[in-house]
């Protein structure tokens, strides 16, 4: 080896670098990464003096009437007069479309994403995944229309019908599954094969028919709901939801695939299934990653403001009773959107400078949800990696 | 929305304005404000373009836009559906402009409800009633057993503080289940596919989607609107910062020319000459 090196550095002199290329070389290193540094720090300066801004013009609301009418009172007429600038009803509204819009966007997109990474062969998942981020790119603006002119008036005339669809739909598979994994897990105790069989198959009967009638029931309690308008929380969940999948699924397949063949084959070779595979192995393992997708899919539908706006009713009140997703709300986004017009500097400046407030909040919360799941993602690859 | 595309298609006009570069391109004009009057002015823009060579932009962001636009000179002509607010005036002084409104025609609020509703009138109590939260239900008057469905205009609507203020009162708040919808053309989409919804629209954008209601037994047409006796119309307006001259003026008296009060007709507003 030495006389290799030896022998390289006879031959070629082009690898002995003159100290003034040298220097010129390190210029241009340093400036290379200066650009870079420079790059990265514009956009981090970016988000510093939105923040700043907003924060500039919320202060004065804050200064002008207090904290605890905007925090406390749920009536919200600005233009009144005297006017009265009650968020709580707002708030409320933009913490209930969000939250419907997870528990209908986190199932579905880890589902489809184990879907795609785990159950799919290779050659369906090449054409899959492109179509459901597809779904990204529809404009916000068709989605809200999408909601308004179609999904709002079905709703209002097939109400009670669809929602018994939507719970036979996703009820029946699952209570399928529950009674099949607790009569086999109840029959397991009795160690004399033919015994356990008609166990297991006896109460398998019992869980279906209680089952069948759980859906029957509770199937024909829903169909008897009357919606009496289609621009609701529910309609605008179920759209945020579709426009989160895309983000989630993406993010979060990723993550499945990074966990690696090596992890999976290992886990084949002590002998678990692919149920146990996939829900104690590469789960846990690819967590930090589906956090972070489904952080992102749930940034995306606070934020989100023209679907909320045409669709939402833009109802401030609190709804009776307070889980009723049938009612009408009003989100944080389509108020700055829907009272920015009247909005003035010149008349009435609580009311210009309300909406800031309530820009800043929404940036607060988002704020807090990236560093609180940031937190939990160096957690977790911290436990991962044995420290 | 409209506001954005209003924008937009103004931007849109002035670029291809700039594009154009004809020689006898003169100072154009620019109108925004109320989605009320925005059909009135966009056809009198077409017309003044056609006969004159002179190009009209028009936005429809809402009569409260219309103002501040006219304050911070950002348009020659404010159109809206209510008079200029005292906050408003003063912020015109303060600025040295003295505001004149010009009546370009009359409107009533017609009140709407689906077709399929049986309600053929209402009185301007019940209506307040309705708008205030007491009465829920349409059998409290005299219609089947359904929940009303009050729909209202965003708060930069002309025509939303007009219906304040004739109906439930400056002084009173909207109940705050009601809907709100961001243009004329909005709640009455909303309400043809809502069968107890229940709001309020310029006359001129009532169509066979949506029924029209009697208000304390008159029903909205222009016959009633003009000599007065349907007790919700207001006068429609365009606003200039001082006496208006030349282009501006014109276009102003195009409601007394001929073909000006047939496009009023045409569009459903009442002519005031």
């Amino acid at each position: 080896m030495n006389g290799e090196a030896q022998a390289t550095e006879g031959r070629s002199p082009a690898f002995v670098v003159s100290p003034l290329r040298r220097s010129l070389q390190k210029a241009t290193k340093t400036a290379g990464h200066s650009l870079l540094f420079l790059v990265a720090a514009f956009v981090a300066v970016i988000v510093l003096f939105i923040f700043f801004f907003v924060a500039r013009d919320a202060v004065p609301f804050f200064q002008i009437k207090g904290f605890s009418e905007f925090f406390t009172d749920t009536r919200w007429y600005p233009a009144d007069d005297p006017p009265v600038f009650g968020a709580l009803a707002i708030i409320y509204g933009s913490l209930m479309v969000t939250a419907g819009s997870a528990v209908i966007a986190i199932p579905m997109g880890i589902s489809a994403a184990i879907c795609l990474s785990d159950v799919l062969p290779f050659s369906v998942r090449q054409y899959v995944k492109p179509v459901i981020e597809m779904l990204a790119a529809v404009p916000s603006v068709a989605f809200g229309f999408f909601a308004l002119v179609i999904f709002a008036p079905m709703l209002q005339n097939y109400g009670g019908t669809l929602l018994m669809w939507a719970w036979w739909l996703i009820a029946s598979p699952l209570l399928l599954l529950a009674s099949l994994v607790l009569s086999e897990i109840a029959a397991a105790r009795f160690p004399d094969e033919k015994r356990r069989k008609l166990m297991q198959r006896s109460l398998l009967a019992l869980f279906g028919t209680a089952s069948l009638g759980l859906l029957f029931v509770i199937g024909r309690n829903l169909q008897a709901i009357e919606i009496v308008t289609g621009t609701n929380a529910l309609n605008v969940s179920i759209i945020l939801g579709f426009m989160a999948l895309p983000t989630i699924v993406s993010v979060a397949e990723d993550a499945l695939q990074a966990v690696g063949r090596d992890m999976r084959e290992g886990s084949y070779a002590l002998g678990a299934t692919r149920a146990e595979t996939i829900v104690k192995i590469i789960l846990p393992a690819a967590s930090s990653g589906i956090l972070a997708g489904v952080i992102l899919g749930i940034m995306r539908a606070l934020g989100e403001t023209m679907v909320v706006w045409m669709a939402s009713g833009n109802s401030s009140h609190i709804p009776d009773p307070w889980f009723n997703y049938l009612d009408s709300i009003r989100t944080l986004t389509a108020t700055i959107a829907g009272d920015m017009g009247e909005a003035d500097q010149v008349t009435g400046s609580a009311r210009f400078h309300v909406l800031f407030a309530m820009g800043l909040l929404l940036l607060v919360i988002s704020f807090i949800s990236n560093f609180i799941s940031e937190r939990i993602v160096v957690r977790q690859r911290k436990v991962l990696s044995g420290q | 929305m409209t506001r954005q595309f209003g924008r937009a298609l103004a931007a849109g006009a002035i670029l291809l304005i700039a594009m154009s570069g004809r020689a006898e391109a003169k100072s154009d004009i620019v109108i925004d404000g109320s989605t009320t009057v925005g059909p009135l002015a966009k056809s009198f823009a077409a017309w003044f373009t056609k006969t004159r060579g002179v190009p009209v932009t028009v936005s429809e962001s809402g009569s409260g836009n219309g103002a501040k636009s006219l304050i911070n000179g950002t348009c020659d002509i404010a159109t809206m559906s209510r008079s200029m607010k005292p906050e408003e005036l003063a912020a015109a002084r303060s600025k040295g402009l003295a505001p004149v409104p010009h009546v370009i025609a009359l409107d009533g609020l017609a009140m709407i409800v689906n077709p399929a509703n049986p309600v053929k009138s209402l009185t301007k109590r019940q209506i307040a009633d309705i708008y205030k939260g007491a009465v829920t239900n349409w059998r409290q008057v005299g219609g089947p057993d359904a929940r009303i469905l009050p729909v209202q205009r965003e708060s930069n609507s002309g025509t939303q503080e007009t219906f304040k203020e004739l109906v439930v009162g400056k002084k009173v708040h909207v109940v705050a289940s009601a809907e709100t919808q961001a243009s004329n053309g909005a709640v009455k989409n909303r309400i043809s596919l809502t069968k107890g919804a229940i709001g309020f629209v310029g006359l001129g954008f009532v169509d066979p989607s949506v029924k029209k209601i009697a208000v304390d037994g008159v029903v909205a047409d222009p016959v009633s609107v003009r000599d007065g006796r349907y007790p919700l119309s207001r006068p429609l307006l365009m606003v200039t910062a001082g006496e208006p001259s030349g282009l501006v003026r014109d276009f102003i008296e195009l409601p007394k020319t001929l073909e000006g009060m047939k496009m009023v007709k045409e569009l459903g507003f009442i002519g005031k000459y």
